[in-house]
C-alpha cells in the first residue's frame, strides 16, 4: 500500500508557481494604482461612521459623560465594554505575528502583516475609551506617574494603573514590531515607485535599507527576540484587563478563572475580526492566491479551538458558582442566564459556543460565505460577552435596594459606531498606502526560495 | 499648485544622471539562491573582506557562506530587560514606599505582588525599545542613504527579485579585472561597476544659515510658544476645560429645593459617629478661646521632612511653597495672606492647629484630609519657614 502523497505533504503556502516579481506586483498594486470604486464606497461608509462617532464624542466633551447611559448602579458600561472588545481584537494580530512565528507556523506569513496592522488600529481604538471615560480626557496625563507640583504619585496597587502600563506598552511594542517588519518592504516600494513624492516618503521610511545580509543577520535575531517578548506581553495584557474585574469584589467578577478565560476570548474575537477583514480584503485587492483558503481554514480551526475554550469557561463559571456554595454567586449566574438580561446572555452563548462548532465540518471550514457569516456572529457574540459580564453583574450586586437597570443612550451607540468607523477607516487607509502582505516574508516561503546546498553534498 | 509640488519632488528624487565619481565597487547579480550562496562562499574564501551580499529576503545559510560571526544583539535585549525590571522595582518602591506612603486596603506601603505587573510591562517595554533602537542605529548603522550602492539599478533588483553581491574597491585585494572575471565565472548575468556620485553644490553657502532654514526655525518656535501660552493660560480656563468650575451642584450652607426642609446640607443620623472620629473640643469656636497646648511632636529631621511633604501637598497650592501667599491656583480660589505676618508669627502652635483643623474665613477644615500628627508636623515646618524666610543679616555671622 502506498501512502497518499498529498496527504502527508504540507500544502503550498502560495498557490501556483509565482515569481518574486509577480509577488511584488500583486502586493504593491494597491499602493501604485488609483483605488477602485469598491474602495471608495467602503471608505465612504467607514468615515461616515467615524464622523458620527466624532460628533457624539464632541458633544460628550462639551456636556460631560452625563449624556451616556452610565448611572448608578452601572457606572461602567459601553466605554469599558468597547475597550475590552477592541483590545481583545488586537490580540489576534500579536498571536499570529509572534506566537505562530515562534511555533514556525509558516502559513502565518500571508496574513501576519495585516493582522499586526489590525492590532495597532484596534489598540488605538481601544485606547480612546479609558481616555474618554475619565470625563475630562484633557487631564489624562495624571494617569502616568510623573513628578508633579503636589508631590503625589499614582496608586500602584490599582489594576486600573496596571492597565495604563500594559496597554501603552502593548501599543508601543506592537508598533515597533510592525514597523521593523515593514522596513524591507518599504525599501522594495522605494525602488519600484515612479512618483517622486512616494519615493521621498518610502526613502525616509525604509531608512536606507538595501537588503544587506550583514543587516539581515541582526534583523532576523531581533525579529525572533521581539516575538519572544511579545508572546508573554500579549498574554499579560488581557490578564491585566481581566484584573480590572477580578480584583474587585462584585459577584460574577471576583473569580480566578478570569485571566485565562479573557485571553482565550480575546484570541477568539481577534481571529473573528481578522477573518472578517481578510475575507473582504482578498476579494477587493485580488489576493486570493496569497491569502489562501488553506490559511482561512487554519484560522477557522483556531476559532473552533478558542470558541470551545470560551464555552468551557462559561460552563466552569456555572459549576464553580454551584460548587462554591456561595448563594450570591449562584444567584448571579442564574440571573445571567434567566434574568432580565437573558437575551444578551443567549446571544453571547449561541454566537460564541454553538455556531463555531459548525467548524468541525471540513466543508464549512473551507466555504468562504459561510465562514464570513460565522465570523461576523463571533464578533457580535464577543461584544455581548463583555456586555453580559459588566451589565448583569453591576445591575444585580449584593444589595437588592441598589439594583437597577441599564439603558444606553444614542450617544453610547454613536460612539460605538464611531469606533468601528475609526478602525475600518484606518484599515482601509493602511491597505491603500502600505504593503498589506509582508513581501520579504512571502518570498522566503515560496517554492525554490531557499538554497538546496546541493554542492556541499556532492 | 499640487502638480507643481509633485513635479518638484519628481525632479529631486527621480532624476538619475550618470555618476562621474571614483569607482566604489563591482556588483554582480544572480538568478538563484544556490548561485548566490556559492558566490558568497567563493568571495569570502578568496580573502576579500569588504564585500556584501544583498538579497530580497534572508537566505538560509548565508551567514556561514559569508563567514559572519553570530549576532550579539541578544545581549542587548537581556541587559535592557534586566535594567527595565530593576528600574521599575526601584521606581515603585521609592514612589509608594518612601516618597509617598499611603495605606491601600490595609496592605504594606510597598508590596511586591502588586508591583509585578508593572515590573513585567516595563521590562518588555525597555527591552524592546532598546533592542530596536540599537539594531537600527548601532548594528545596522541606519538610517543611511549615502551608500553609493543606493539608487542604482543593482539595488533595485536586489530589493525585488534577484540576488546581488558586491566587492568594494577599497578592499586590499581588489583588482578590477580579476573581480569582474570571477563574477562572470560564477554565473552572474549582470556585472556592473558602481561609481560614487559627485554632487555639484555650486556656490551654496552653509545651508544652515539660509533664510529658509532660519525662517523655519523662527516660525516654529513662535508657533510653539503661542500654542503653549494659549493652552496653559486661556484654553484651560474656558468651558468645558474649566476645571468643572461651573456646574449644577449644591454648595455647603446654601438652600436647595430638592429637600423638603429647603436646606442644601443634611444632618447626620441621630447618634452616629464616623469611624476614626476624635472630638475636637474647640470646634467652631473663635481663635481666642483656644487653650494653648504645646506641640506634642519633637523637632527632628524626620518630623520636619514629613511636615514639608504635607505642607507641599495640602497647603502650598494656596499658601505657596514658602508660605508667602503666592497661590498656584491662578485666581480659582481666593489668595490667602502671607504666613509671615506678625499675627501668624506670634500665634501659639495651638492657634495654627486650630485653623488647620477648624478652617478660617474661606479656608476649609483640613481635619478629614490631614492626620493629627501630620498637622503638628506641618506647624513645625511652618516655624522653619518663618525663621528661614525672615533671616537677619546677623544670622550670617558665625558664632
Amino acid at each position: 500500500m502506498s501512502l497518499d502523497a498529498t496527504y502527508t505533504r504540507e500544502l503550498p503556502l502560495v498557490e501556483g508557481k509565482t515569481s518574486f516579481k509577480e509577488i511584488d506586483d500583486v502586493i504593491a498594486k494597491p499602493t501604485e494604482t488609483k483605488p477602485n470604486i469598491k474602495w471608495f464606497i467602503a471608505i465612504g461608509i467607514s468615515s461616515t461612521a467615524l464622523l458620527i462617532g466624532a460628533v457624539c464624542l464632541g458633544l460628550t466633551f462639551w456636556y460631560g459623560v452625563g449624556l451616556w447611559g452610565n448611572n448608578q448602579p452601572v457606572g461602567w458600561a459601553f466605554d469599558i465594554i468597547n475597550f475590552v472588545f477592541w483590545i481583545g481584537i488586537g490580540h489576534a494580530g500579536t498571536l499570529i505575528s509572534a506566537i505562530l512565528f515562534l511555533f514556525r507556523q509558516k502559513w502565518r506569513t500571508g496574513i501576519a502583516r495585516f493582522a499586526e496592522g489590525m492590532t495597532i488600529f484596534a489598540v488605538m481604538t481601544a485606547g480612546i475609551f479609558p481616555a474618554i471615560h475619565t470625563g475630562r480626557p484633557w487631564l489624562d496625563g495624571y494617569l502616568f506617574p510623573y513628578p508633579n507640583q503636589h508631590s503625589l504619585w499614582v496608586n500602584f496597587t490599582s489594576p486600573l494603573l496596571w492597565d495604563v502600563f500594559a496597554v501603552s506598552t502593548y501599543f508601543t511594542v506592537s508598533f515597533v514590531f510592525w514597523f521593523i517588519g515593514l522596513i524591507p518592504d518599504f525599501a522594495t516600494l522605494r525602488d519600484r515607485t515612479t512618483s517622486g513624492i512616494k519615493k521621498a516618503i518610502y526613502t525616509a521610511l525604509s531608512l536606507g535599507w538595501r537588503g544587506s545580509n550583514r543587516h539581515w543577520q541582526h534583523y532576523e535575531r531581533v525579529y525572533l527576540i521581539l516575538a519572544g517578548l511579545s508572546t508573554p506581553l500579549v498574554l499579560s495584557v488581557h490578564t491585566i484587563v481581566s484584573f480590572d474585574f477580578a480584583v474587585s469584589v462584585i459577584p460574577g467578577w471576583h473569580t480566578t478563572i478570569f485571566p485565562p478565560y479573557f485571553v482565550a476570548g480575546a484570541i477568539f474575537s481577534g481571529f473573528g475580526m481578522v477573518s472578517t477583514v481578510l475575507i473582504i480584503v482578498r476579494k477587493v485587492f485580488d489576493m486570493e492566491h496569497i491569502i489562501t483558503v488553506n490559511t482561512l481554514e487554519k484560522m477557522n480551526k483556531i476559532l473552533l479551538a478558542t470558541g470551545t475554550m470560551v464555552g468551557y469557561a462559561y460552563a466552569m463559571e456555572f459549576f464553580i458558582a454551584w460548587y462554591s456554595g456561595n448563594p450570591i454567586e449562584q444567584f448571579t449566574f442564574i440571573n445571567r442566564a434567566f434574568g432580565p438580561y437573558s437575551w444578551a446572555y443567549w446571544i453571547m452563548f449561541s454566537c460564541n459556543v454553538f455556531f463555531p462548532q459548525l467548524f468541525w465540518f471540513k466543508k464549512i471550514r473551507r466555504n468562504i460565505p459561510i465562514t464570513f457569516v460565522l465570523v461576523l456572529l463571533v464578533n457580535v457574540g464577543m461584544w455581548f460577552e463583555r456586555y453580559v459580564i459588566i451589565v448583569t453583574s453591576l445591575t444585580r450586586d449584593y444589595l437588592p435596594s441598589s439594583w437597577g437597570m441599564y439603558f444606553p443612550t444614542m450617544y453610547d451607540f454613536g460612539i460605538l459606531l464611531g469606533s468601528f468607523g475609526m478602525f475600518f477607516t484606518l484599515v482601509l487607509l493602511f491597505a491603500k498606502t502600505m504593503p498589506v502582505v509582508a513581501m520579504s516574508e512571502i518570498k522566503a516561503v515560496t517554492e525554490g526560495a531557499q538554497p538546496t546546498h546541493k554542492h556541499k553534498h556532492e | 499648485m499640487i502638480g507643481k509640488i509633485l513635479k518638484k519632488f519628481d525632479d529631486r528624487f527621480l532624476k538619475s544622471e550618470p555618476r562621474t565619481g571614483d569607482l566604489f565597487a563591482v556588483a554582480a547579480l544572480f538568478d538563484t539562491p544556490d548561485q548566490i550562496i556559492h558566490a558568497a562562499e567563493k568571495v569570502s574564501s578568496s580573502g576579500y573582506k569588504k564585500f556584501d551580499v544583498l538579497t530580497p529576503y534572508p537566505v538560509h545559510g548565508m551567514d556561514d557562506a559569508m563567514a559572519l560571526k553570530q549576532s550579539k544583539i541578544g545581549w542587548v535585549a537581556l541587559l535592557a530587560g534586566m535594567s527595565g525590571t530593576s528600574l521599575a522595582f526601584l521606581m515603585i518602591w521609592w514612589m509608594v514606599g518612601v516618597n509617598y506612603p499611603n495605606i491601600f486596603g490595609g496592605k504594606p506601603f510597598f508590596n511586591l505582588p502588586a508591583s509585578i505587573p508593572i515590573m513585567f510591562e516595563l521590562t518588555v517595554l525597555i527591552s524592546a525599545l532598546t533592542l530596536v533602537g540599537s539594531l537600527i542605529a548601532i548594528f545596522m548603522k541606519l538610517p543611511n542613504n549615502a551608500n553609493p550602492i543606493m539608487d542604482t539599478e543593482f539595488v533595485k533588483r536586489v530589493t525585488s527579485d534577484k540576488f546581488g553581491i558586491y566587492i568594494e574597491a577599497a578592499d586590499a585585494k581588489f583588482k578590477l579585472e580579476e573581480v569582474r572575471a570571477m563574477f562572470e565565472e560564477l554565473g552572474s548575468f549582470s556585472v556592473s561597476n558602481i561609481h560614487e556620485a559627485v554632487y555639484d553644490l555650486g556656490d551654496t553657502k552653509n545651508p544652515l544659515l539660509s533664510n529658509k532654514f532660519v525662517g523655519a526655525i523662527v516660525v516654529t518656535s513662535l508657533v510653539t510658544v503661542g500654542i503653549t501660552y494659549f493652552v496653559l493660560n486661556v484654553l484651560l480656563f474656558l468651558p468645558p476645560f474649566d476645571w468643572m468650575h461651573y456646574q449644577p451642584r449644591v454648595d455647603p450652607q446654601t438652600e436647595s429645593k430638592f429637600f423638603k426642609d429647603g436646606f442644601g446640607m443634611r444632618r447626620p443620623v441621630e447618634g452616629t459617629v464616623a469611624r476614626g472620629f476624635m472630638p475636637y473640643e474647640f470646634k467652631g469656636m473663635p481663635d481666642s478661646m483656644v487653650v494653648a497646648t504645646p506641640n506634642p511632636l519633637p523637632v527632628t529631621q524626620k518630623v520636619l521632612d514629613l511636615g514639608k511633604k504635607r505642607f507641599d501637598t495640602y497647603c502650598s497650592p494656596c499658601h505657596g511653597y514658602y508660605g508667602k501667599g503666592d497661590s498656584r491656583l491662578r485666581g480659582q480660589f481666593p489668595v490667602p495672606p502671607s504666613l509671615h505676618s506678625v499675627k501668624v508669627t506670634n500665634w501659639k502652635d495651638a492657634n495654627i492647629y486650630h485653623v488647620i483643623t477648624n478652617g478660617q474665613n474661606t479656608m476649609p477644615s483640613y481635619a478629614s484630609s490631614i492626620s493629627r500628627d501630620d498637622r503638628w508636623a506641618i506647624i513645625h515646618y511652618l516655624r522653619v519657614l518663618q525663621r528661614s524666610q525672615n533671616a537677619l543679616d546677623s544670622d550670617l555671622v558665625g558664632k
